[in-house]
């Protein structure tokens, strides 16, 4: 029976490596999730079939407890809206570092009860606390971030980068007093400490930042569920935590060097909250936009032969993606090429934009990355910046004094025409101004995207 | 310090786990494609539920009579199951979109 169960844990961690593998091309990314999903399905039979030395069963909790679980599980996942993924994403990685962290609770309790706890035991589970607690509190902070709840300047405080370095230290202290003299009430010091270090981690970062700190929560998360698996001496929870771990932390850099930064500047933090006052502040104010309307950029489209569109946040959040797809359709009846431009941070996840798109059925051949679209640009007739800013924004490669100088962007002015989507004049997530709005070739059209959008089609079916 | 010696020799072959684990997992995905970057964090994202192993053990070996570690340890299962369930389903949603399309 026990080598039965070793044989399933084995197939299921052979299943998470060939699951990712799938992952990671797109021919094969459905069938790798599934292959995932089964690994999981072996590891949780195994985990209820395994002979448990002292086992007292409570099949009703854990029963009632999976169909709990699976059902909300599966409700959120079908309900949810794409434009809300990012959010989604961020609840379910929390809800992972929640549960290794409360895991690891419950285990310290029960063992300082029996009065055995050994050091090393102790270290284990205050680590798996600290990473659990952190990625919890952590990604519901991101929750609320993402989902409009919570604004980054209510959260960040003067001087935050000290307060961080100050908690962080507050945490060791506090699992150091927890593991030299252990008791109910310094556990749970210690877990309030970590909660609140790994909001307060999060709390600086923002904007155009989002996507870096999605994937290192991610990677936070795995590492919990891998040092929990010491607790248990299990090899699938290990393996499991540490595979993802390594690809949160792939990902995290990938984001990183997106926007030519590194993961210490990103987690200090202050995207356009410290340095964004240089000459953009200053300049801009009697510069003036050449605004239009709905009608002319319809002409404009009318007489183009190639248009790149550049999707931002503000394209999920308008849900502007089927009123870009009718547009890409009706321009491709009148031979004007259509192409998109994806910057690799647009939106707030990694990949966000591609997803948007996917979901209104446009076609991944259209889509060019940030090399790509800029050596497409030159014969470009028309520019549609369709809720993106920062990413778009000239000052990352001419003002030194920028927050995002040194980022790669997207450098939409080179093209014939530029025209903006915009709510207003204000400026952008990461609260900085944008040059582009003021060159001579950029058009403004102000309101909701999708309503532009709409009306830019309905002008151009009625000029044909 | 001997406490830690110890638990190398008795854990070696799970520590060379994990260090096999981390260059397995750098060499599977680094060539990933940007557009399947959503649906990789979110399939990874539903793997790192496999925390629910532990807690389904810890249930497993919890006096029927603790209702505070039962309670708790519910709660564990929960939270791991829906980031299990809910992270392969979406991402399953969301893979089924790109496949509409050649």
């Amino acid at each position: 029976m026990t080598a039965l169960v070793y044989l399933m844990y084995l197939i299921g961690a052979i299943a998470f490596i060939l699951g990712l593998r799938g992952l990671s091309s797109p021919k094969t990314a459905r069938k790798g999730n599934l292959t995932a999903a089964f690994g999981m399905s072996l590891a949780i039979v195994a985990s209820l079939i395994f002979p448990l030395e002292g086992s007292f069963g409570n099949f009703g909790w854990i029963g009632g407890a999976l169909i709990l679980g699976a059902a909300i599980g599966w409700y959120s996942a079908a309900k949810v809206e794409m434009t809300e993924m990012p959010q989604l994403v961020s609840i379910f990685n929390g809800l992972g570092g929640g549960s290794a962290m409360i895991l690891a609770l419950v285990e310290y309790l029960n063992i300082i009860g029996d009065g055995g706890l050994t050091n090393m035991e102790a270290l284990i589970i205050l680590f798996t606390l600290l990473v659990g607690g952190i990625s919890f509190s952590g990604s519901i902070l991101a929750y609320l971030k993402l989902d409009g709840k919570v604004k980054d300047k209510h959260v960040i405080l003067p001087g935050h980068q000290y307060i961080n370095i100050i908690l962080l230290f507050a945490s060791l202290a506090a699992l150091w007093y927890a593991w030299s003299s252990p008791s109910s009430t310094s556990i749970i010091i210690a877990t309030v400490v970590a909660l609140v270090y790994g909001f307060s981690f999060v709390a600086p970062i923002g904007g155009a930042d989002m996507p870096v700190v999605i994937s290192l929560l991610n990677s936070v998360t795995g590492i919990s569920a891998a040092t929990a698996g010491f607790l248990y001496d299990n090899q699938i929870m290990i393996l499991g935590g540490i595979l993802v771990g390594a690809s949160g932390t792939i990902l995290t850099i990938l984001m990183c060097n997106a926007m030519n930064r590194s993961l210490l500047n990103v987690v200090i933090g202050g995207f356009g909250s410290a340095s964004g006052v240089s000459a953009a502040a200053g300049g801009d104010q009697d510069q003036t936009v050449q605004s239009v309307q709905a009608v002319d950029v319809a002409i404009l489209l009318n007489y183009a032969s190639k248009v790149i569109m550049v999707p931002g946040y503000g394209m999920a959040v308008a849900q502007a993606q089927k009123q870009a797809k009718e547009l890409d359709e009706i321009l491709t009846e009148k031979d004007v090429e259509v192409l998109y431009g994806i910057h690799p941070v647009a939106g707030r996840m990694p990949g966000h934009m591609n997803v948007l798109l996917a979901e209104v059925d446009i076609s991944y051949d259209k889509l060019l990355d940030l090399d790509d679209t800029n050596s497409n640009l030159d014969d470009t007739d028309i520019v549609l910046v369709v809720g993106a800013n920062d990413v778009v924004n000239p000052s990352a490669l001419d003002d030194p004094g920028s927050s995002i100088y040194g980022m790669p962007v997207l450098e939409v002015w080179s093209a014939k025409q530029v025209v903006v989507f915009k709510r207003s004049m204000k400026p952008g997530y990461a609260g900085i101004q944008n040059p582009l709005f003021f060159k001579e070739n950029t058009k403004m059209l102000f309101g909701d995207a999708a309503k532009s959008l709409k009306s830019i089609i309905d002008e151009i079916k009625s000029l044909s | 310090m001997e406490q830690i010696l110890q638990f190398i020799q008795e854990n070696i072959l799970s520590i060379y786990l994990v260090v096999f684990a981390v260059f397995l997992g750098f060499e599977l995905i680094s060539k990933v494609p940007s557009v399947l970057h959503t649906p990789l964090m979110s399939g990874a994202n539903a793997i790192s539920g496999i925390v629910l192993v532990g807690s389904i053990l810890f249930l497993r070996k919890t006096d029927p009579g603790d209702t505070f570690s039962l309670s708790l340890g519910a709660l564990a299962m929960v939270m791991a199951m829906i980031n299990i369930v809910g992270g392969f389903a979406v991402t399953n949603r969301m893979l089924a979109m790109f496949k509409k399309k050649k």
